[in-house]
This record gives structure tokens, sequence and C-alpha cells, in this order.
């Protein structure tokens, strides 16, 4: 009866911080500008159940995304597993879907998965921290990322090793026949472990039975928050952000209607330049992107759910030639401002402001390095862009800061008053026709 | 086209020269490429000479909307005003913005960039390869520009165009959608690059270098800087760096 109450108490627990930190998120989120999504809804679904659920974008690096697809399909499947245990908990029974047909060759499924997200694992934090893979030794990775990144696989080893040694005591304490654990499952991984436990007593064994499933159920619990503050989050993001992607092609920049109006006006003989505007305009916004309330929503939605992997860095022609730039900091950083700003706002109140702008944690040098490749939008495997938010800053410093390399100004003149970058009368234009 | 119009006529196509194809005078020989095969195909087109203007896409790119789209709008007046339906272009990136940015600001025109329509010429039988390949035997390999491939998923028609060259084409370690820049692009062509330990398209050239090819073909005239720049620096001007444009119209014998 204890552990019932006990185990009620951690899902509440769990299900009320997880609660709470969402809540949190969805403001952070929200911090952006609104942008309409309602369009081309059965597209929308396609595109989330080709990239996101299965996973279509991941095995452009085969070895990385083969088994990030093994610690998916595990992570996803064995999660089945967590209503049996939930309905155990709650109720006092054990393998309560023992009787379901198929239940023995479900087990075996669970252990099979287990035991290859362990290997995933343990390869992942090879390459993590033995191989000198270039994407995870960069900078903005020092300290708490690369931490995050492997607490996440130990975890997840730690996870897989109790749901392995939950099974492997279980099923030495079916053998001996004990009355609470009659025959169910099939143990094809945990067999091998079960030479660890066999010398212990039937006490001894249901203390590492139970022992182990408490370890895997609040393990599994206090995942579920973690995931929300790490980069993590991708597992959940990842849907969301897949489905609320540009269908634009990723060459095409989105349009600024306020200046189209602006335009048109100048460009109407009738128009009256000296006009009030209606009373009921809403204030002008902001050109461009100064800091993370200027972003629309979705933008931040991407850097939450930004995952660290760093494909988008090692594709980016700027990182390879040692610029500044990495688009994975682009990222970071615009997560890190949204999380700060929520944070002051959640303390301060709504209209309360501070910490460091998106502006002081990216600087004109990572931005004007950018080469608009769009290779950093091709990389991501939840189509994330990077180049986007570059761009937007872009405008931004040209169109409230005024601010450019000195070559770009020229470059603007040019086209201003010769309609060419280059500084040739439109006269000459048809030259080559003769020349 | 304001001759054209004049007399009544109405071109199948506009071509869309672009401002490196009517001043730099290196992609005026791209230009001249394209020119010579749309004659020789028997296609009747236009260009806008002093009519044409930046598309924008340079200033747009580098932040100024304000000045892009003074140049959209200028330029959709001047397209509508002729009726123009069908555009070809010699740069991507006129390409990208004229097909994908126009349309939301009152221009909708049917856009190919002249790969796509060199090959649309070949397969209607309007264009033919001379007899003596003068690319008989040299190893090609083509560059992706990052406008014409990832921006609008062409990977398939300067493939399908150089292969009618009847030499072999050899893929870069990094292509189609993984190729990697030039440099040139999102208006680094008119600035000077930030401090880095080299330059991308000295970097894009090792990916030249390591194939073994003796001809880059390029579909963009930044692209054809930054790499004939490349290889000059490599000191390997065995290497040739031409437009797809002008390959078909030597193999046509156009020149």
């Amino acid at each position: 009866m204890l552990s019932i109450v006990l185990f009620a108490l951690l899902l509440v627990v769990a299900i009320t911080l997880f609660a709470k930190r969402i809540r949190f998120v969805r403001k952070a989120i929200g911090l952006g500008r609104d942008a309409d999504f309602s369009d081309q809804t059965p597209l929308r679904w396609k595109t989330m159940a080709r990239v996101a659920l299965g996973q279509g974008k991941m095995t452009a690096r085969p070895v990385a995304g083969i088994l990030h697809i093994l610690i998916y399909i595990g992570f996803v499947v064995i999660n089945l597993e967590m209503l049996e245990i939930v309905v155990d908990g709650l109720t006092g029974s054990h393998r309560v879907f023992r009787g379901i047909p198929g239940y023995d060759g479900l087990i075996a499924a669970f252990e099979i998965l287990a035991f290859l997200v362990l290997f995933a694992c343990v390869v992942f934090l090879i390459r993590r921290n033995v191989l000198a893979i270039a994407r995870f030794r960069s900078s903005e990775l020092k300290g708490w990322p690369s931490l995050d990144a492997n607490l996440i696989l130990v975890a997840e080893i730690a996870l897989m090793f109790a749901f392995l040694s939950m099974n492997a005591a279980d099923a030495l304490l079916q053998v001996r026949g004990d009355a609470h654990y009659p025959q169910a499952g099939a143990f094809p991984i945990s067999q091998w472990l079960q030479p660890l436990y066999a010398g212990l007593s039937d006490g001894g064994l249901v203390a590492v039975e139970r022992g182990m499933w408490w370890f895997h159920i609040t393990g599994v619990l206090a995942f579920l928050v973690y995931v929300t503050y790490s980069k993590h989050f991708h597992i959940l993001l990842a849907f969301p952000n897949t489905y609320f992607a540009n269908l634009a092609g990723p060459g095409t920049m989105p349009n600024m209607d306020a200046v189209t109006k602006e335009v048109q006006l100048m460009m109407d003989p009738t128009a009256d330049p000296y006009a009030a505007p209606p009373a009921d305009a809403a204030p002008p916004e902001t050109f461009g992107v100064k800091d993370v309330t200027d972003l629309s929503w979705k933008q931040i939605l991407e850097a939450y759910s930004c995952t660290e992997c760093g494909r988008c860095t090692s594709a980016c022609p700027a990182n390879q030639t040692g610029k500044l730039l990495s688009p994975r900091k682009v990222m970071m950083d615009v997560r890190d401002r949204a999380e700060e700003l929520a944070g002051i706002k959640q303390k301060e109140g709504a209209e309360a402001e501070g910490g460091t702008p998106l502006t002081a944690r990216i600087t004109e040098e990572e931005i004007w390095a950018c080469t608009s490749c769009q290779a950093c939008i091709q990389a991501c495997p939840i189509l994330i862009s990077p180049m986007g938010i570059l761009l937007d800053m872009r405008r931004n410093l040209i169109m409230e800061e005024s601010k450019s390399p000195e070559s770009l100004t020229a470059m603007f003149n040019n086209v201003e008053n010769n309609g060419a970058p280059w500084a040739f009368p439109a006269a000459n234009r048809a030259n080559w026709i003769t020349e | 086209m304001a001759e054209m119009t004049a007399e009544g006529k109405a071109p199948e196509v506009l071509f869309w020269v672009g401002c490196a194809g009517s001043f730099d005078d290196r992609a005026k020989r791209i230009t001249k490429a394209i020119a010579k095969i749309l004659h020789a195909s028997g296609t009747s087109f236009a260009v806008l000479g002093q009519e044409e203007s930046c598309t924008g896409d340079p200033a747009r790119r580098a932040g100024n909307e304000f000045l892009f789209q003074m140049q959209a709008a200028m330029n959709i007046q001047v397209l509508n005003g002729y009726g123009i339906q069908r555009i070809i272009t010699g740069c991507p990136h006129c390409f990208n913005t004229l097909r994908n940015e126009y349309p939301e600001l009152g221009g909708q025109y049917e856009v190919m960039h002249h790969t796509q329509f060199i090959r649309e010429l070949i397969e209607q039988g309007k264009l033919r390869m001379a007899d003596g390949q003068p690319f008989k035997g040299k190893r090609i390999t083509f560059h992706d520009p990052c406008y014409l491939g990832r921006a609008n998923g062409e990977y398939l028609a300067p493939r399908e165009v150089i292969a009618k060259l009847d030499a072999e084409l050899i893929e870069m370690r990094r292509c189609k959608q993984n190729a990697m820049c030039c440099g040139a692009g999102g208006a680094q062509m008119f600035k000077d690059a930030e401090k880095g330990n080299r330059e991308v398209n000295v970097a894009r050239t090792d990916d030249v270098l390591e194939t073994g090819a003796n001809v880059v073909a390029t579909g963009c005239p930044f692209c054809n800087t930054m790499m004939t720049d490349g290889v000059k620096l490599a000191e390997r001007e065995d290497i040739v760096v031409k437009d797809i444009a002008e390959l078909i119209a030597e193999a046509a014998d156009l020149v």
C-alpha cells in the first residue's frame, strides 16, 4: 500500500513539474511575434511525418543517423512498457499485461531494443569524448552544453541497464517459483545478466528487482522533467517544429509587408505623403531582429528544438574557413536569451526587460559572415533555419541602425543610383551586344 | 524589348541578363554564349537593355529590404508593362528572386535558369552539338550554385546538359544538396570576408582539385569569379572554369 501511495506521489510530482515547465517554455516562445501557419495543413502533417516521425533527414550522416534511429525506436517502443509500469505501480499488480497475446514477444523486443539503445549510447559517448569529431569540440559547447549531452547519454545507459537488471532478477525469481513472480516474458538479452544476480537469496533478488523497478521509473520521470531544461527537449519539440516548418524554399526570404506598404505609397502619385496615419493604426514594428521579441515565435521554437548536434555548423562555409560564425551558436544564443527574458518577466512582470539582448550575444562579425548558402538549413535534421535569424538581424542592422560594412554601403548606393551593385551606368547595360 | 514592342512583336522569352552578365567582363562572355545559343536555336528573345535593373537580391540579403522592394517594384512595373510571361536568367540569384520573391509583390512569371532552358532546347531538338566534340575525354566537374541547387532544388538540368558534352562528369565529394558555397552569396561578393583562416573559394577549390577535373562547369557568374580566382590561387591555371552555356556554345560550334 505504501508503495502505491509513494508511486502515485512520484507521478503527480513529476507531471506537475513537467506541466509547470511547459507553461514557462510556452511563455518564452510566446515572446516572439505572431506568425500564421494555418495554411497547407496536409503538407504540414506530411512534413512532420516524414522528418520527425520518420527521421527522414537523419541518415544524411549514416553513422550518427542510424545510431540515432536505434535510440529513437528504442525510446518510443520501450515507453510502451511504461504503461504497464504505471498500472503496476498504481495497483500493486505485477506484469499486469502478461495475459495479452504476444506479451513474451513484446518483452523480448523491448530487451533487444534496450540493448541497441545501450550500444548506441556507448558509441555516442565515445564519439563525443574520445574521437576528435570537430563538431563536438566547438567552443560554444564548453561547460554546460557538453555536460548536458554526456548526462543524457549516461542516464540512458543507466536506465537501460536498470530495465535489463530488473528483468534478469524477475526471470530468476520466476524460475525459483516465487508466487509473486508468475511465468511471464522472454528475456533474450537479460539472460546474460542473470549470472550477476544468481548468487543472491530470494530476498536479495526481490530487492534487486524492486530496486531496479523503482530506479527505472524514477529515472524515467526525472528524465521527463530534465528534458524540458535540456537540449534534449528536441524529443518532443521536433514534432511541432517540423509541423510549423517553412514550406517556401530555403532560399526564399519572407517578405516585409510594412516595407511593401511604404514602397507602394512612394510609387503612388495620388498618395498624400503628409497624411496622418489612421487613428487605429498599429504602432510600427521594429525592422528586423534586435532581440528575441522581434523574432517570430516559430524561430524561438526552433531554438528550443535544437539539440546542438552541430550538423549546421560543420556544413557552414564560414565556420569551415575559420570565421567566428557558428549557426549552432546562433540557435543556442536565441534559446538562452528567450529563457533569460522569460525568467525576468516571470519574476518582475510582463513589462520587465533587462538581461543581455540578442545583439550582445550574436555579434556583427557573426552576422556578416553568412553567405546565405542555406547549407545550415539543409543540414538540420529537423528543419531549423539559423540563416533566417542572421538575415533578420541584418535587416535590423541596416534599416534601424544603418550599420553595415563600408563596401556594402557603396553597393547599396550603386543599386540605388545605377540599378547595379557596381558603379556602372545603366546606359552601358547592353554594351555586351556590340563589344 | 522596347524595339520589338514598337514593331508590334512579342518575343517567346525575355532574357534577363543580370548585373554581372551586363557589366563584368568575364560574365559578359557567358551572356554572349547564352545569346548565341538562343539565336542558334531559333528562339525569339529580347533583352530589356537599359530598362533592366538589379533584382535587389544582394540588397535584400544584406538586410536592405527597402532597397530590394524599390527595385522589385520598378522591375515588376517594367516586366508587367511589356506583358512578359517567360523569363530566362543567366544568374541563379536573379532566377531565385524573380521566381520566388517577386510573385508576392505582383510579379508572376515563368522563370527558368539558363541551364534549364538549354536542356529544353536540346530535348526539343532545337540545339545540336557539332561533330568533333571539343570536350571528348575531358573530366568535367560541376559546382552547384546555392541558389539553383538548395534554394530551388535544380540539380539535374545542369548535369543533363553536361552529359551532352561527351565528357566525363566527376562529382565533387560535396555536391548537389551538400555542395559547398563558393563564398560569394549573401552579398559577400561586395565586401571583404570576415577574419578567418582561409577564404571560402580556396576551400571549395580543394574539392575541385580532389576530383582531378580539367574543367569546372559553373551556372552562376559569381561562382565563376570565385572558382576562377580559387584555381588561380592554387596555381592550377590548367584547369578551365567555364559556364555551362560557354561549354555548350563551344560544343555546338557557335563560338
